[in-house]
């Protein structure tokens, strides 16, 4: 608690403060998007006993331990349909789905796959590190090609996932992506994409400096140096552009706004209309 | 619109009873995903659910069935899954979430002939140790084992309270046979069926530990929403429900998980006694092998040999000190399973080497005939008196 003369965190009354410090490492982007998500909860107005977190396995997984709300740490890529589970069971609910890449989109892809085509009423907050960070920097379906990780020593053989492009083709009807630094854009993104009726997905590029810059020789300033100078904020992006090459530029921005029913309204109408 | 409770006689199948005891029993959320010899109960379901303003939702796999049960039973409402075999191992690791995050939910395994894709329209009763133990770690569930078509009406609400009171995954251990055989179940009038409602926390708001037991070890469990700010993990948490990674912290954690439900044992296990009490040779069965078990006794008794069955309507926890006591006053055991050895290993390990155990078994595909069964207590009791264990 903040003693008299402290000024009190902004975010303090989302934050369970007791279970500080946090897990995350010296120089890690987590931190940052978990505080724009916060902000944006509180921006939106709306009352906090209508947020509930979620998150799978994963240092991102973390997140759902230190926010005061309702919060679920899952099995290993199953936030998800754990999501999907509350909000058709309780569609007043604002779902939150709060993890890493390799939780969302290896173990968990398929989960991710058809949420998005159901245009599930969830909004999917993806921080992607490039690796598999808590289990010491294994790679992952989002390493870019001949990068190295700690079980591709020579370089990475395999070609990552365009997460855009994906949840575009899968039936999200609100895509977007920024990088940690842009944390203004990331939290109105986080602000529109809660408020978003459907499935709304926000990729986070966020830095890994421990297992992940440190194999490729990236410097944690040098890396957010790049997410300043390689990238691009190009809105409504063709989706299959959206490659992650930092040598061409990352794209950033909005590339899908669609509004289109959800799973929760067209099931109560469905059941309406029944004899 | 049908009423929540179809009051009267019905000729229905298993499946479908199960699926009118879960919306007796005020189920309104089901997770799906269609595999034979289950299906019928998620597609009595889909019908059934919008009559009661619940929810079907079918997932796009197993682990997805079962992770969206835990998530919509932190709602507040009750939850079930219906699955066979390899949907049923694919479960096995939200089965564990589940446990430690002590989420109430039902879980409906109709069994079939396994290992692997196995025997889909095929009865078996050989998931009755995965039940147990099929998720890692240690850990008490509660595994119910139901006869007939009736009692897939009667035990599934029994699931359902078993379930609200412990705060744990109760699994109704049914099969094919069991599953797809039509007869009369009759539905009493609503008023008749107890249902228990989950025990909601009370008290100051800030200051409630999720995971604080009440009396009967059991902690109370709020709604998402209801302002409790819950933080629910699979990590070993304390009753705050925080991860703490110690010894101490899961030495207690497991300690209450298990005596939660080692505590109240009385209360938990149901069985069924048929000519016991003047029995040499007993019988223990269950599911579909027990109406195999009954004609077995009756045949026994005919032929003037004294059997008796128990029968085991609660498989786990199992009745431990009910077989260890028998075993104290008769000659023998034979359990009756369809499978090559599983309930009938725990059998052994109660008897011990007070009297001998012997298993009529089969490896799946069909039911075990009562001949079979007196064939072997005429075999191993009446003319030789050999220790032939689990033969």
């Amino acid at each position: 608690m903040a003693k008299a003369n402290q000024k009190v965190h902004p975010l303090e009354e989302l934050i369970r403060t007791e279970r500080l410090p946090h897990i995350w490492c010296p120089g890690c982007g987590v931190g940052t998007v978990f505080s724009a998500c916060l902000s944006a909860i509180q921006e939106t107005g709306i009352d906090h006993k209508k947020f509930t977190m979620i998150s799978g396995i994963g240092c991102s997984g973390r997140g759902a331990g230190y926010v005061k709300l309702d919060s679920f740490h899952t099995t290993h890529g199953r936030a998800i349909p754990f999501a999907s589970g509350i909000k058709m069971a309780n569609p007043s609910l604002n779902v939150i789905v709060f993890s890493g890449d390799g939780d969302l989109f290896a173990i968990g892809g398929n989960h991710f796959i058809h949420a998005a085509r159901r245009n599930m009423d969830i909004t999917v907050i993806c921080i992607n590190n490039f690796i598999y960070g808590m289990t010491g920097g294994q790679v992952a379906a989002t390493t870019p090609h001949m990068d190295r990780s700690a079980t591709t020593p020579y370089g990475n053989p395999e070609t990552p996932f365009n997460l855009p492009l994906m949840a575009y083709a899968s039936g999200a009807t609100y895509v977007a992506r920024w990088t940690m630094i842009h944390s203004r854009d990331l939290t109105d993104s986080f602000v529109e994409a809660i408020n978003h009726r459907g499935f709304s997905f926000i990729e986070v590029l966020s830095p890994c400096p421990i297992n992940y810059g440190r194999r490729n020789k990236i410097k944690s300033l040098n890396m957010l140096k790049m997410f300043a100078d390689n990238t691009i904020i190009k809105n409504n992006a063709d989706p299959a552009q959206l490659d992650i090459d930092f040598k061409k530029g990352i794209v950033l921005g909005k590339f899908v706004d669609i509004d289109k029913p959800t799973p929760d309204e067209n099931y109560e109408k469905i059941c309406a209309m029944r004899e | 619109m049908k009423p929540k409770v179809l009051t009267g006689e019905h000729f229905i199948n298993g499946d479908i009873a199960c699926a009118e005891g879960a919306i007796a029993a005020g189920c309104t959320f089901f997770g799906a995903y269609p595999i034979t010899p289950a299906t019928e109960v998620a597609e009595r379901m889909s019908e059934r659910l919008p009559d009661v303003c619940g929810v079907f939702i079918q997932m796009e796999d197993e682990i997805a069935a079962m992770t969206s049960i835990l998530g919509a039973a932190w709602t507040g409402v009750k939850t079930m899954t219906a699955t066979s075999g390899p949907g049923f191992s694919l479960m096995m690791e939200t089965v564990g979430l589940s446990v430690v995050t002590e989420t109430p939910c039902v879980v409906v395994n109709v069994q079939r002939g396994g290992p692997s894709t196995g025997l889909p329209t095929m009865g078996a009763q050989a998931d009755m140790m995965q039940a147990k133990w099929g998720s890692h770690g240690d850990y008490e569930i509660i595994a119910i084992a139901p006869s007939s078509p009736q009692e897939m009406f009667d035990l599934t609400i029994e699931a359902f309270n078993l379930s609200e009171k412990y705060r744990v995954p109760v699994f109704i251990m049914s099969d094919e046979v069991v599953g797809h055989m039509s007869e009369k179940v009759v539905i009493p009038e609503a008023k008749e069926i107890k249902t228990i409602a989950r025990i909601k926390p009370r008290g100051r708001k800030d200051q409630f530990k999720p995971f604080q037991p009440e009396e009967n070890g059991v902690p109370p469990m709020p709604a998402i929403g209801d302002g409790y700010n819950v933080h629910v993990t699979g990590l070993t948490h304390d009753e705050q429900g925080y991860p703490v990674m110690s010894v101490e912290a899961q030495k207690d954690m497991m300690g209450r998980l298990l005596s939660k439900i080692r505590d109240n044992l009385d209360d938990i296990i149901r069985t069924e006694e048929y000519l016991l009490d003047d029995a040499d040779i007993v019988i223990v069965s269950y599911g579909v092998s027990a109406r195999t078990a009954f004609t077995a006794v009756d045949m026994a008794r005919e032929m003037g040999i004294r059997v008796g069955l128990l029968r085991l309507i609660t498989v786990w926890p199992f009745p431990e000190e009910m077989i260890r006591d028998l075993s104290k006053r008769v000659k023998g055991f034979v359990t009756v399973e369809i499978n090559m050895g599983q309930i009938s290993r725990e059998v052994q390990r109660c008897v011990g080497s007070n009297v001998p155990s012997y298993l009529v078994g089969h490896a799946g595909g069909t039911v075990i005939t009562p001949d079979e069964v007196i064939n072997l207590i005429k075999e191993v009791f009446m003319v030789t008196n050999h220790h032939c264990i689990n033969k």
